[in-house]
Parts: structure tokens; sequence; C-alpha cells
């Protein structure tokens, strides 16, 4: 293998990286469904032609594939292997299964043989979520779900192209199960670029620098980032660290799932142990075991924010992750509630590193993707769906108070504009504010989520609802307090105000015209004891409307008046009362 | 040079950077032009500007015209220096500036934070709605509009944004509003969401119209001090404000409109690129400007430069107008080198900037930049250092920072780390070059690169390697590039308006009255300008997706304004569409329904452009005189004798072997040995690879 020196290294990672970059920007800009298009649902990169270990991956895309998608091109290296399919160059293998390769059905999956003569010499690999790809709800977050066949199609690896030919037959199949065929189709197509443009980039860099030598590159990162990332392990003082959280319920039966992480350090090597977690459960909120660890690959990236995205960062941490776990789910239990298991594993991530080294942590984020969905038809019998995830509040931190309805740590998915909902929508929202007192006290404060109230503009409507943290609040973290609980209103049949039994689970919401669904997001948890907070600042939060004067009292002993006017002798009696 | 004492009319170009006011003199009759750089005074960018001018021109009333680019607005929102503004809001969203687009500064990290310039206090919701088909659900209460003015302004607020849903839509309840505010409110600083951005998108509207009203005050302020202080001097001319699109505007709009020069200095440099390359035969090409801690590029195809929607001057400040695109990244002289954990070299993103700056400047800092790795391998003298700041640099001390910080932790020796140095950071421009070129399609053999600013032409040879361009082209006074566009820039006015309509179901009519009634608007505002034109122009795009998209691409229409018709149909809207799209993304979508989401009409103003070789050399001195000293420099592994030449003395038509260096004032060339470099008829220098 050639030698390389320093100095091409850095030139070769930079190259590679902006192959995979340039891969996320094609299917951005030409996907149809605005989850790719706004939310950035998608991901590309280069995987190891035996390993599928992940080689180089854009930054711009989704953080969870980052870790997943290596076990997609393992599940298509693995099917080749058992079935001895012979492979040629402008082969495209799609598939979408979540228990090969990951997350959940929406997210298909296209692979792609690069070849340098007659080896094939790595992967390209594109990601993206589909707007419908079937099942019993439109936009596949069926919160009742008991088997994946209820959440949508389910396809095994099969070939989209055989030596650059197009399979017209695996199109209409797909076409033909989704709701959105149309859409389907686009992003189909942007995605199918995306894999070309890869394909033509590669091939000029591997023709301008050299076989030998983007090998040897690729090699090199993989070790450096290995390097990278014990070193940051061997930081941490030698021990073994305990971190709960639970999700609410499985949206089948009501009671409440544990994820349990023991984190053993030791020298420059780190364990997660998940024994301690909940089995498999009935509904929707299981994952597969590369999702689990795609998942702590995010929450270390959160926290060692230069490692890079390639499979040696992974090198130096080992997992336990039980067979029977929720978090290492089999055929055909439900998964489409992916985003609230992986939010609770980052979650536990951020608590236990807290313990460890409370300078680097930050209070656990809102916690929850909250996918609303609102549908009917209008009155000239064309069907409306309307699918957003909503935001909610950052952790404190310790350089201050967290973001105010940021997005979740798996995505760095914006909203849609109120304004184009509206625009495409018979809905008129009512609210769209922040809300007051949803920040976890501490310290630092936790940011504040969000209230959305929508009317309904038309005649009739369905709505359904897929949250968490109804009744389990993000943490906060060193002596910070946790931030408000996710809840939903929503009209009855007598038109009452009422809450889901599930609590932030709900299917079958019937609305007419005039009605209103009323959504209140969890904030971020707090960062330090709230006593600490400078009671000037808990002033300037009530004077601005973040804090009430009751909150104030209660959390952080200080007294206020309503206009924001502190009280410094009954605040220093109350506090000194501690 | 003599100073102007023939009571001819000139032409001033004026840009404020950060340290230094470059100014640039066109004396329209005589064709000649002078120069004159003074250091920036941040407080009042006004009296840098006087200071220079005076450089050249004692009699003020000689000066015609100045046109300025500006950083005062930039820096006042970069600084959050603007005004106490309040936001009269629908009731429900006051909120809107504050929850941006649920999004976050980093993606990795959760330790983001954001302050709106409009903090909760201010903002002040009332009874109104207007639903997405401009449906009027409530009427706007003006009891409330004049109770929540009453309100900001016992707050102390000096400006006010109205800013209502869906006001893109039918903006009656929000002009209503204005009209009841402007009875009570004590100035003119009052900016309707409406009247700057009529586009579909609450957040990017409320940003841009908050963040107008919040420029409103300081640059009212500012263009009256320059303009009071000009007239003073007796200065009896026009004044001209660049806006971000790279186009001019009067001072009265620029009141109006003060967001609208969020960009207003970089742009002028790019808009001078496109008129040096095209004079020069080189309509293609990008603008590379290496600062102390960025490297910004933009594109000029064809002698247009591509235009943005929108930017983010900072985390959550999102201004939405067109601006002349510009893509920064973390690498200009100041960038500090360091070998990671995993030990990968690493240039930036952390930046020693111009103070402390770089280790060589012996001020403090002690950790190796770019600029020390280019003084260690001797492509800088550290016996001249640029700007006249200091009087020498410390050659030694940025070689022991490299070999502490690169050369160790890498086990290579010194002079290679400094060209290691050299080389990532290379790599890194190159990696911002091929972002907006070759990924947006375009072959780079066509392209040049032209560097200005300081430090560009040191690192330019290497930049066209790398890419695989054809050429660098640096031009006569690369220090005063921005100056000198802002004198030839066109006078320019965009609308946009969102339509929202399913191409079949579009009103055709209704579109082409409204064409033809922003277009005269346009036009009348170039006549009230007392300025030369040599004719006008109008662009009339329509931003298209095919139904279910939701990025959309800008088709130009074909048509040519005739008195009241404008000759718009279904057809023309259509291939426009098609041949846009075909040509972005490859393939068209057959079958799928397309809908128009929003209008834009500019109108533009050409002024008369110079003849630019009145800059180039005069001539009465051969190659051999401009040849000033050798100087070692590192290349490859090894020393090499390089010639150092004055650059303004080199004759036209001479051809300057690689290695070379080439010195002026306001930066030093570097030719690599398998370079030379032509100095062509305007005095630029043409580097491209020996024959």
């Amino acid at each position: 293998m050639a030698q390389l020196d320093p100095v091409m290294l850095a030139v070769l990672k930079g190259r590679l990286e902006q192959i995979a970059d340039e891969m996320d920007a094609t299917l951005f800009r030409s996907a149809f469904n605005p989850i790719i298009a706004e939310a950035h649902d998608a991901s590309h990169g280069l995987y190891h032609a035996e390993t599928g270990e992940t080689l180089i991956q854009g930054k711009s895309g989704l953080p969870v594939f980052v870790g997943a998608m290596s076990f997609a091109v393992k599940a298509v290296i693995d099917k080749v292997k058992a079935e001895s399919i012979e492979q040629h160059p402008g082969d495209v293998f799609i598939f979408n299964d979540p228990y090969e390769g990951g997350t959940h059905l929406s997210d298909f999956k296209l692979v792609r043989p690069f070849f340098r003569g007659d080896k094939i010499f790595c992967y390209l690999a594109s990601v993206g979520h589909w707007h419908d790809v079937g099942g019993n709800v439109p936009g596949n977050y069926n919160p009742v779900a008991t088997e994946c066949y209820q959440e949508g199609m389910l396809i095994p690896p099969v070939h989209l192209y055989k030596k650059g030919e197009l399979n017209e037959d695996i199109v209409a199949i797909l076409q033909s199960n989704s709701r959105l065929s149309g859409s389907l189709y686009g992003d189909l197509n942007g995605q199918v670029s995306a894999l070309e443009l890869g394909e033509q980039r590669l091939g000029d860099l591997l023709e301008e620098y050299g076989e030998d030598q983007v090998t040897a590159a690729l090699v090199e990162l993989k070790k450096s980032a290995a390097k990278l990332m014990a070193s940051y392990i061997s930081d941490l003082p030698d021990g073994t660290y305990a971190a709960e959280d639970w999700l609410d319920n499985d949206g089948i039966i009501d009671e409440p799932l544990k994820v349990g992480l023991d984190l053993i350090i030791s020298g420059d090597r780190m364990t997660l142990d998940f024994s301690r977690t909940s089995k498999a459960c009935a509904g929707p909120v299981n994952i597969s075991k590369s999702t689990c660890i795609a998942s702590c690959y995010v929450a270390l990236k959160h926290i060692f924010r230069d490692v890079p995205a390639n499979a040696g960062v992974l090198e130096p941490i080992d997992f336990v992750i039980p067979e029977d776990s929720l978090l290492s789910v089999m055929r055909p239990k439900p998964v489409g509630g992916y985003t609230e298991t992986i939010l609770r594993v980052i979650d536990v991530m951020f608590q236990v590193i807290s313990q460890i080294a409370p300078d680097m942590a930050n209070g656990c984020a809102y916690g929850t993707i909250n996918a609303l969905s609102m549908a009917g038809y209008r009155k000239n019998g064309a069907r409306w769906v309307m699918f957003s995830f909503f935001g909610g509040g950052h952790g404190g931190h310790p350089n201050g108070d967290g973001l105010n309805h940021g997005n979740a740590p798996i995505s760095t998915a914006t909203i849609p504009p109120l304004e184009i909902l509206e625009a495409a929508y018979p809905v008129r929202f009512t609210q769209w504010a922040l809300r007051p007192d949803s920040g976890g006290p501490g310290r630092n404060r936790g940011g504040c989520g969000a209230v959305y109230e929508i009317e309904l503009l038309e005649e009739k409507a369905d709505a359904f609802l897929f949250g968490e943290r109804g009744k389990y609040a993000p943490a906060g973290v060193v002596g910070g307090q946790p931030g408000a609980l996710n809840k939903f209103t929503y009209p009855d049949e007598n038109g009452e105000d009422a809450e889901p039994p599930m609590v932030s689970k709900m299917v079958g919401i019937h609305l007419d015209r005039g009605q209103r669904v009323r959504l209140e997001t969890p904030g971020g948890g707090g960062y330090g004891d709230p006593l600490e907070r400078d009671p000037k600042a808990v002033a300037e939060d009530v004077r601005l409307g973040y804090v009430t004067p009751e909150a104030a009292a209660t959390f952080y002993k200080c007294a206020i008046s309503e206009n924001g006017v502190l009280d410094s002798a009954a605040t220093d009696r109350m506090r000194g009362e501690n | 040079m003599p100073k102007d004492q023939n009571g001819d009319q000139t032409v001033v170009g004026v840009d404020v950077g950060g340290t230094f006011t470059d100014v640039f003199f066109l004396n329209e009759t005589d064709g000649s032009c002078d120069v004159a750089k003074v250091p920036s005074t941040r407080e009042d960018q006004s009296v840098g500007i006087r200071e220079g001018i005076a450089q050249q021109r004692d009699d003020l009333s000689e000066v015609s015209l100045i046109i300025h680019g500006t950083t005062v607005g930039t820096n006042a929102l970069l600084e959050r220096k603007g005004a106490k503004t309040g936001i009269i809001t629908t009731k429900g969203f006051k909120d809107v500036i504050e929850m941006r687009r649920r999004d976050r500064p980093e993606t990795w990290g959760l330790w983001g934070m954001f302050e709106p310039v409009v903090p909760r206090d201010l903002r002040v919701e009332v009874d109104e709605r207007v639903l997405a088909d401009g449906t009027l659900h409530t009427e706007v209460n003006l009891d409330d509009v004049k109770q929540a003015a009453q309100t900001l302004l016992e707050r102390g607020a000096q400006s006010v944004c109205i800013f209502f849903m869906n006001s893109y839509a039918n903006a009656s309840n929000e002009q209503a509003a204005i009209e009841v505010v402007k009875d009570i409110w004590p100035n003119e600083h009052i900016t309707s969401s409406s009247e700057i951005l009529p586009e579909i998108r609450e957040f990017e509207r409320c940003s841009t119209a908050t963040l107008n009203a919040y420029l409103q005050p300081p640059i009212g302020d500012y263009l009256e001090r320059l303009e009071g202080g000009l007239r003073d001097g007796g200065f009896g001319g026009e004044v001209l404000i660049v806006q971000s699109n790279g186009g001019v505007m009067s001072v009265d709009t620029a009141r109006s409109f003060p967001v609208r020069t969020a960009l207003s200095g970089p742009a002028a440099g790019v808009i001078a690129g496109a008129h040096i390359g095209d004079s020069a035969g080189f309509p293609n090409l990008i603008t590379c400007d290496m600062g102390g801690t960025s490297f910004d590029v933009s594109l000029v195809a064809d002698g247009e430069s591509a235009l943005a929607a929108q930017t983010a001057v900072d985390f959550g400040m999102v201004v939405r107008t067109p601006m002349i695109e510009i893509t920064t990244i973390g690498a200009g002289g100041g960038s500090i080198a360091w070998v990671d954990r995993g030990g990968l070299l690493q240039i930036g993103p952390e930046s020693a900037g111009s103070d402390p700056g770089p280790v060589c400047y012996g001020l403090g800092n002690d950790r190796p930049t770019v600029t020390d790795a280019n003084v260690a391998l001797g492509r800088i003298n550290a016996a001249k250092p640029i700007g006249g700041k200091l009087d020498h640099l410390d050659v030694e001390a940025a070689k022991a920072a490299i070999k502490a910080h690169v050369a160790d932790p890498l086990k290579i020796d010194v002079m290679a780390a400094a060209e290691a140095i050299i080389r990532v950071a290379n790599a890194k421009m190159a990696g911002a070059i091929r972002l907006v070129s070759v990924e947006r399609g375009h072959d780079p053999e066509k392209f040049v690169a032209m560097p200005f600013g300081g430090g560009g032409a040191l690192h330019a040879g290497a930049l066209i390697k790398d890419v695989g361009l054809s050429k660098a082209l640096v031009p006569r006074f690369p220090g005063v590039t921005s100056a000198l566009g802002c004198v030839i820039a066109d006078m320019r006015f965009d609308r946009v308006h969102t339509l929202n309509a399913m191409l079949d179901d579009l009103d055709l009519k209704m579109l082409a009255a409204e064409i033809i009634e922003t277009a005269e608007d346009g036009e009348r505002r170039l006549a009230e300008a007392d300025v030369a034109f040599e004719g006008t122009e109008h662009v009339f795009e329509l931003d298209m997706l095919y139904l279910g998209q939701t990025h959309t691409v800008a088709a130009r229409l074909p048509l040519e304004l005739d008195g009241v018709k404008v000759g718009i149909d279904r057809e023309i809207v259509k291939s426009a569409f098609e041949e846009t799209y075909r040509k972005s993304f490859g393939r068209l979508l057959d079958g799928i329904g397309m809908r128009v989401l929003n209008l834009r009409v500019t109108v533009i103003g050409r002024r008369p452009k110079f003849d630019l070789s009145i800059l180039g050399p005069s001539g009465d001195v051969s190659l051999e005189d401009a040849k000033a000293d050798t100087r070692e420099v590192w290349i490859d592994g090894k020393w090499w004798d390089a010639i150092v030449y004055h650059r303004l003395d080199i004759p036209e038509g001479s051809i300057v072997p690689g290695p070379a260096l080439l010195e002026q004032p306001d930066t030093t060339i570097f030719i690599d040995p398998d370079l030379e470099g032509l100095v062509d008829r305007f005095g630029n220098l043409v580097i491209s690879r020996k024959a």
C-alpha cells in the first residue's frame, strides 16, 4: 500500500467529504417531499467494499444515518454473499427493511457497488425518507401498529438497476403501494441522480490521485478517527456510571418502558451496556440494534464534536445490547416510532456523561418528534394530508440557557413555514408561540418549547399524533430541573377539551370545521442548581414572559412581580431558608 | 499623483473596510484615475471617507457623484448595534422572530444560543387575520394598533416593524395599521413587512422587515452625517449606495430600505471583478477574496454574477433580499494551523485575525497561521509588511511556532510543515471554489480565478492547478477593487411578489398588469435619481416548481416591455420553466402540474463603464528595470532563487517566468516555478501554466 504523507491525507479527506456533500446537495435540491428537501432527512456516503463500514459520509445529511448506513450496506453485502449474486458496474440495490438496515420503513436505501476494473472498490449509498410508503396511516407514523406490516410496504434488498438497466417493474410496485406515488417517483429519481454523481466524482478523484493513495487515505482516516475517540475516552476517569430514562408507553399498553444504560470507562475504551433496558414491546417504539448503535454515535458526536463521520469512531467502543431488548428488535415487531426511542437513548447518554464530565454536558432536549397529521377530503373530492414534526426546547448548558424552539438532536430539520402549510392545506394556525415555564429550571435554564394551535377550515378531517414525553419530562443535569411535559388537547365527541388516554399518542381524532387541536411541547432540561441562578436573570425571564412569577418563586426561590420587578429582600429571605 | 486643478468632474467610489477606506477617483472629463487609501474610522465611517477623498481632491465641488459600498449595516447587525425596535403583529404570533424555522446554529453540539434583536416585551399583538388565499378573516382593530404603538413608544422603541400573517396575499390590514402608526410615530422609522418583502414564508419576511426597522435609525443617521459633511465641504452632487445585489440605490431609498445594504461591501468587489474580467476577455471567473479570517468566493458566468435569494448575517438573522452569492469558508491568512488528537493537520476555523494576528506580527499570538507559513517559506517579504502598521515580520518566531505546533507532532521538519500548512490551506480554498463551480455544473477549464484583497495573490497559482481552472487574473490594484466596483455599478431595483397559483389557473391579465406596474415603478425611481444611464433593462422571472416540490427554480421570461403590452402567455411560461428545470436537473417530470410561486421583476439602469486600459502600465521601463531583488523561496521541498519584481513597473506584454514574486504596496503575487505571468494592456497579470 502506498505510503501517505500527512498533507496528502488532509487534502484527500477534504476531497472525499466533498463528494458525499455534493451527493447530499443533489438530492436536497431535486427531492419532491419536504421531509427530504426542507428537513434534510437523507444521507449519502462511501462504504467499505467488504465490511460495509462507513468510510466517508456527507456533513449535511441526517445525523442518525451516519451510524446506520453501514448496516444497510452490510445487509446488501451479506445478501450478495449468501445468494452468490454476481455484481456488475451500474447495479443498484433498493430496500427499506428496517431490521437489516436500521431506522424505519419510510427510509429507502439505494446501494450501488463502485467498480475499479473488475473489483468492487467501495459502495456508494443513498438514503431518503419518503413521504408515504403505504400502511395504515398516511405518513407511516402509526402509533397503534403491532406489526411492521401495518406500517407500510417492506422491500428486501432487490435490484433496481442491473448493469445500468432500470427494472421498471420495481418502480411500478413501489408506486402502487404509496398514497403519494408522484412524490415517491421524484424522490427515487433524486436518489439515483445522487448516486450517479457520486460515481462520476469518485472516478475522477481516483484518476487524479490513483487508487493506492485513495485507499491508503481511507485506511488512515479510520485509524485517525479511532485514535481521536480513544484519546477523548482516556481523558475521562475510569469507572462505571449509570443513567436511565423512560418512554411513556408503546401506544398499545399504557406502561412505561425503560432505557437503562451502564457506561464503563476503562483506559481508552468505553462500554455501553443497555442490559437494564425493557424488553421489546408490542407497539411501534422498538428499534433495531443497528439503530441503537447509530443513536449512540449521534450522542457521542454531540459531546465530542470534532470526531469524524467514519467507522473508526466506534472502534474503541463496545456495545452490550441483549437480543430480546427494546433496542434490538426483530421482525415483525413494529418500529415506526423509532425516533422516540433513539431520542431516549441520546438522553441517557447525555445524563450519564453529565456525571462523568459535567463541563461537557447539557440538559436533555425536548425529546419527542411529535408527528402530527391532519387529513381529509376537499369539497372537490381531492385528498389532503398535512404531516409535520414539531419543535421544542434544548437543554441548558455550561455556556448559557438552552435554545428556544430548536430541532431534534437526531436531525437538522427545519419546520416548514406556517404560511406554506396554510397555503397548502385547509387549516389556520391560531397560535404559534413560545411556551412559558416549559424550560427546565437551572443555573442555566432549559430553552422553551412551543404552543401550536391549529383550526380546521374544511368540513371534516381526521387527525393523529405520535409523540412522547407526556409522562416523563426531559431531564435536567448537574442539579438542573426537568423541562415541562408534552401536552396535547383535542375536542372529544361533545366538543369538550380532551387529552389522549395514551397521553401523546392518538389515532382517529375527528375534527369538524372550526375545531382546534393544541400541542404544547416540552422545553429542555436545566443545567445546574436553579438556586444558583442570578435573581436578576430570573426577573428578566419573568419580565419577558419565559417564566411566570409562580415558577420563579417555586423553583428559583425568587420574589418577582408580574411585570418582572425583583423584590431582593423577599428573595434573600426565600433563598435563606434553604 | 497631482491633484485635479482644472474643475473637471470626478466620480468617486468609496469602499469602507475593517482596516482601510479605499477611494477610487475617475475623472470623467479626461478619463484619468487616482486612488487613495486611508485608515477606516470605525466610530463614524464618514470621517474616513472625507479624509480619503481629501487626499486627492481639495475641492469637493469637482466631485459630481460619490458611490459608496458600506459596512455600517453589516456591522450594526453583527454587533447588535441597531436601534431599539418594536414589532406589531397578529395575535398569536409574536414569537415568530424568536422561533425561527426551528433550527440550531451547529449540526453537532447542542450548546446553541439565540437572542433576537427585538426582545419579547417589544413585540405587541393586535387582533387581525388574513387567510392564505387573501380572504380577510378578521379586520384589523385599529384601536389595538394605536395602543400597541403607544406601548412601544413608552417602552423606548425608536423604530417599528408591522408584520401580519399572510400579508403577502392581502396587505390591506397591514396598510391600514401603517397609516394609524404613521399618525402617532414621531419619526419615519416605520417598516411594513408587505412592503419590504411581499413573499410567502412568515419568518423570513418578519426577520427581513424587522432587521430593516432595526437598521433604519443608524443607517439614516449615518447617511445624514455623510451627506452633511460632504455638503459642508462644498459637494453638490449625488450620493449612491451599493446594495447587496451589486446594484446601487439613492440615499433616500437606502434610508427606507437599509436592510438592502447588508452585504454592500463585498458586492462591489464582485461587480468590479466581473467588469475587469470581461474587459480582459475573461467573462467567466471566480473572485477570491482572502482576508484575515475568511476566504470569500463568488462566481461570475458570462459577465453576470450569481445571485442568492437570502443569507443569514448571523444565526437566526435572516435577510431575504436578492444578493450577490458569496460563499465563505474559514480559511484566511490568520487561520490557525494545528494537529488534532487523531494526528490530522487542520487549518482553522480558529483564527488569530489581525489582532494579535499571526505569530510573525509579534503581538502575542504563539500559534502558527497561514501567513506564518508564507513568511517561513519566503513568499512574504518580512522586511516590508503590507499595510504599514509594522516595520518587519519575525521569521524565526513564525518558524518556532510551526515547529512546536505542526512539525513536531507530525514528525516532519519545519520547512516541510510550513509547506504542508500552505497545501492544506490551498486544498480548503480549492474546495470552496469547487463548491461554486464544479458542484454547480460549470466546467472549471472555462473559468479563471481572480484574487483580490491582500492575501489571495499568493495562493492563486496553486488554486488554478488544484481546481483545474485555466488561469488566474490578478487585477492591477487588487487592494482597491471594491472601490473601483462602486464606480461602475449599475442602478438596480428588485421586487418580488408571491402569486402561488397552478400554471393552468394563473390569471395572466393580472400578471401582465403587475409586471407593467412594477417595471414602471422601477423606471420612475431611476428617473428620480440624478444619474446618467446608458440604457435600461428589465428582467422578469417566475419562481416555479412541480406540484409537490418545495424548492423553486427561477424561470426567466423572454418578455419585451412594449408600452402597455408584455405579450405573456401560458406557453411562454411553460417553456421557460422547462428549459430552466432541464438545465438544473437534466430531466423533466412529465405529467406533473406546474406551480408559479413568485414573480420577480428587476429594473436595471446601466451606468457607463470606463475603459480600464487607463489603469495599464505607462510603458517607459523594461522588464529588467522592474527587477528589484532575488529572494530564496521554499517550493516543493527545496530552496529556489526567485526574482522579485516591482509589479507596477512591469511593462505591458512582458512574460514573467516562475518562480517569481511580484510586490506592490497592497499585495504580493507568487508565481510557482511551473507557471508564468503575462501583463496585459490593462495592467492585469494573467498567470497560466508555462508554455
